[in-house]
Formats: structure tokens, sequence, C-alpha cells
């Protein structure tokens, strides 16, 4: 795979992959131009499952399109819930209790971890391995079940509200989630076993999927996608937003580059989640989680605001430009893997299909997310 | 020498016949709902009010010049999107940018565009990332982007011909 192909663009022929195919988890299809078994050519066609999130956005109230934020992407959504939060409470001033802000991050954390599990399961299947799927979306049931018993639902949640909380977490859940936090542990161990040192994976992985960091700025890719090419950009470190600041966390950067460092990363990344919850459980001040000041009607002044937070998937940009009236103006969501797909087009060039795949996996694809 | 100071000073190349203005944050938030649009020129933010440092307005001649400067310093092209102010009759086109390091500029371009023809050049050359943001951009608000490689529908349907983003669009 190493050496340079060479390319006889006449003797080629279109292969189409997807709309609907297993690897590519989701209603996106690309339609490669393969010389052979390696691909000359790639163009990822989009939009199949587009509900123009945006134009929504205009029609309804503040607090009325604080429940779409849940469908974008459905693996991260308490993130995606956070920017939203965030970006409107800058631009009424609203002050976030400081309970609340723990309980943000905590639950936030928790659903990164549950993204994370989804992809693991789902990136080794595509790689052959059916067995990690169990394992992991068992640990990530435990996960769902904690996240039910306080927001209501399993995926599509809609828990944040301007300046708070939905709903106030009880002893239960604190305790199930010290709980899961002992398991997780042990249960992140028997991956490396399991998964990570897998002579098979790691030959599927290493050195394959070359993405340099010059790809990385001139795609704008973020998140585990660019700390796997060696850039420590993480929006919660470089742009500290809620109670972040207060946590020891390291940011997993791998250089390699490659599959693996994605892989790597975002392993990593579980594992420093789980210290970030710990450390907030701790720390979880007691108080109210809303404020007792808060607008009766969210009416931010004129103006345009931004707001980014770290999904499990990189940094998710909101920026709302407001007229003052009671709908946004303008909003624009800026979804990570948007980006981070889009370089797939380009760095696939010359790969054998396979592998092809198994690099389009270690960008952790959420389509709806994509599409908006 | 903090970027920010750093990219402004780039920036400001851009605007030298320009009479030094006085830019007050507090007169650009006004610009933006006052019938009578913002200068060109470069504005400082309150971070945490707005969540971005720099605002620059520029014309839309001098958006490759500003998006090389801008590619030069590291940015990297978060998004680009369009605003439709339909009582100016102009439409918006807002590039941002953000950065991989820890000295935190974010930076915006903005250039206003007569809503008849919205025209401008396309920026693919320097950030490829800009490709689907720019087909995303045509597609919602119609803005026409010279150069661009492959300007078909990206998110809408491949015959739409129609623009839902803007304000007078009614399905």
């Amino acid at each position: 795979m190493t050496e340079p192909i060479s390319l006889q663009p006449d003797e080629t022929f279109v292969l189409n992959v997807g709309p609907q195919h297993p690897a590519t988890h989701g209603v996106l299809r690309v339609k490669m131009t393969m010389d052979g078994e390696y691909i000359y050519n790639a163009e990822t066609v989009l939009g199949y499952i587009h509900r123009m999130h945006e134009k929504m956005a205009e029609n309804r109230t503040y607090p009325q399109f604080m429940p779409n934020m849940g469908r974008l992407d459905y693996l991260s959504a308490m993130a995606f819930n956070h920017g939203y939060a965030l970006v409107v409470e800058r631009a009424c001033g609203i002050e976030v209790p400081e309970r609340a802000e723990y309980i943000r991050v905590i639950t936030v954390e928790l659903n990164r971890i549950s993204s994370h599990l989804v992809w693991l399961g789902a990136y080794v299947l595509d790689l052959g391995g059916f067995t990690p799927l169990m394992y992991c979306f068992d640990d990530r049931e435990q996960i769902l079940d904690l996240l039910e018993s306080v927001t209501g639902s399993r995926l599509t949640y809609c828990y944040f509200r301007f300046g708070g909380l939905y709903n106030d977490i009880d002893d239960d859940f604190i305790s199930g989630t010290r709980a899961f936090i002992k398991r997780m542990r042990k249960e992140l161990k028997m991956y490396a076993k399991l998964v990570t040192g897998n002579i098979i994976l790691m030959r599927r992985l290493k050195d394959h999927g070359p993405v340099d960091q010059d790809m990385c700025q001139r795609y704008g890719a973020t998140g585990p996608v660019a700390r796997g090419s060696g850039i420590n950009y993480d929006v919660r470190r470089n742009e500290p937003y809620s109670v972040y600041p207060e946590f020891d966390f390291e940011v997993p950067v791998y250089g390699e580059c490659d599959s693996y460092a994605r892989y790597l990363v975002r392993m990593d990344e579980m594992e420093q989640s789980l210290r970030i919850i710990e450390q907030a459980l701790d720390k979880l001040p007691d108080g109210p989680v809303n404020p007792k000041k808060k607008p009766k009607l969210i009416k931010p002044p004129p103006g345009d605001y931004f707001a980014a937070v770290e999904t499990a998937r990189g940094n998710f940009g909101i920026r709302m430009v407001s007229d003052g009236s009671k709908n946004a103006y303008r909003l624009k969501l800026r979804s990570p893997t948007y980006s981070n797909m889009h370089l797939f087009d380009e760095a696939c060039r010359g790969m054998l299909i396979a592998d092809a795949l198994a690099f389009m996996g270690s960008l952790d694809l959420v389509i709806p997310e994509m599409d908006r | 020498m903090k970027i920010q100071e750093k990219t402004k000073e780039a920036l400001s190349t851009l605007f030298a016949d320009l009479p030094p203005s006085e830019p007050e944050p507090d007169d650009a938030e006004e610009g933006e709902k006052k019938p009578v649009p913002r200068g060109n020129g470069i504005i400082e933010q309150d971070y945490l009010l707005k969540g971005f440092h720099l605002d620059v307005q520029l014309e839309s001649e001098q958006l490759l010049e500003a998006v090389q400067i801008i590619f030069d310093l590291g940015y990297y092209l978060e998004s680009i999107t369009g605003v439709d102010w339909i009582k100016d009759d102009q439409l918006e086109v807002v590039y941002d940018f953000s950065r991989y390091d820890f000295d935190l500029c974010r930076t915006v371009l903005r250039t206003r565009l007569p809503r008849s023809a919205p025209q401008l050049p396309s920026i693919t050359p320097i950030y490829t990332g800009a490709s689907w943001h720019e087909r995303e951009t045509h597609d919602f608000f119609g803005i026409i982007f010279d150069g661009h490689p492959h300007l078909v529908p990206l998110l809408l349907p491949e015959d739409a011909d129609f623009h839902p983003l803007l304000k007078d669009f009614k399905a």
C-alpha cells in the first residue's frame, strides 16, 4: 500500500457505495471511481436525510428549537444541547448555577463515553470482529439507563435549559455513576486486551488512512481526527467553557496520522472522561439547578454570537444572528463530521477499497449531523 | 506578540486607504440593526459577550487576499455561511476561522453582496475544505462562488432550484 500506484484513468469504473451500505453507518453515498481494487477518485454525496434544521430555527422560538439539537448527532446529543444552551446564555447574559454546570459536565462526559462505545463496537464490527460490539453495547446500556433516569430519554436528549437543567440528579444517579466508573475502568482494560492489541486490527489500521496536519488545516478537521494527527486541539482545553478548567484531565494526542492513532485517541478519551466525571462527582456543589432570575421570554439583543463545544466527534460551533425577536434570525450549525468527512475524498485516493472503508470508520461518522 | 494583534496588523494592510475609524464595539452592534450597514474595517469584539475576537468586514475583491493572510497565519476554516438581510437588499457571507493552538483568536470575515447578483470568488484554492461549505451556501442562499470546481447542490436534491434560507422563500 505504501508504493504509489500507476493509475490509468481510461481503465476505471464507477462503484457506488451506499446510500444504503452497512459500512457507512447511515445514509451516505460515496461515488468511487475505481482502478481495479484501488480508488482513483471518490466523491461523497450528502443530503439524503437533510432536514433543514437551520430553517426550523428561524421558524421556532429559542426554547422550541432545543429538542432539535438531540436530532442532529444522535450519539452525542448532550454536547449539542450544551452548545446551543451556551450560545443563547451568552447572548442573553443568563448565569448558570454552579451545580447545573457540574451536572452538565457529568452528563456530557457520560454521553461522550457512550458515543465512543458505539463507535468502538461498530468500528470493530466493520473490520470483521463481532464480539466487541456486544460488550460495548452492554456498557453503553448502563449509561443509557443512568441518563434515562435523569433526562427521561435514552438517545435524543433534551435535558439542558437556558440557564440550567430540566431535572436535578438524585443519589441513585450518583451512586450508579460511581459504580459505572468502577465497572468501566475494568472494561477498558478488557477492551485493551481484546481489541487494542489485536494483531489483525493493528495491521488493518496502522499506516492506513493518512491525514496530516496540513490536511486538517485545509479541511478544518477537529476532534479525534485532528488529535490523531498530532494536533493538540480540544475545545474543552483551548477555549474553556463551563467548568472544564476546574478539572484535571489530559487531552490524548497521537502523531502517527493513521487510523490507529485516531483509534487510540478515542480509547484514551474514554479514560479521561471517566476522570472528569469522577472529579465532578467529588466536587459536586449543592444548590439549585436553575437560575433564580431568568428572562421569561428569550429575546437576545441584536447581533451575532458564537459558541463552540467539544462533542465526541470534534468542534461543534453555533453562529447565531439575532434581530431581537423571539426567533433566531439565522442559526448556523457547524457540525464536526461535516469537515472531518470532507477530507475523505482526498485522503482515500490510491487506497484499497477495504482500507478506505476502515479509514471511513475511523472518522466516526454520524450522518444526521452532517446532513442536518 | 499575541496572534490577535498579529492578525489585526496583517489584515489592516487591506484597509490602508481607509481613514482610520474609531472601532468601538458598541458601534458595531448598533450597526447590525440599523438600516445603514457598518463600513469596512476590523473591529475587536468582546470575546465573553460575542464568542469571537476579530470581526472583519471587507469588499468581495479583498476576500482572497484576506483569506490567504488568514491561512498563512495558521487558521483553520470553521465554516462558511450566509445571512439574508432582506431589508438592506443584501446578502452577507460570513467566514469563521479558528486556531488549533492555545493562542485563542476566532476571526470572522464578512462581506456583503447585492441580493440581485450575489457573486463571490471561491476560496477553495486556499482552503480545500471550503468546497462543501460553499456548495451548502450556494444551496441555501443562491450565492455563486466563482472558480468553485463543482458548484452543484450538496444537501438539497440535485435538481433543486430554490434557496430555502432566503427570507422571501415560500415553501
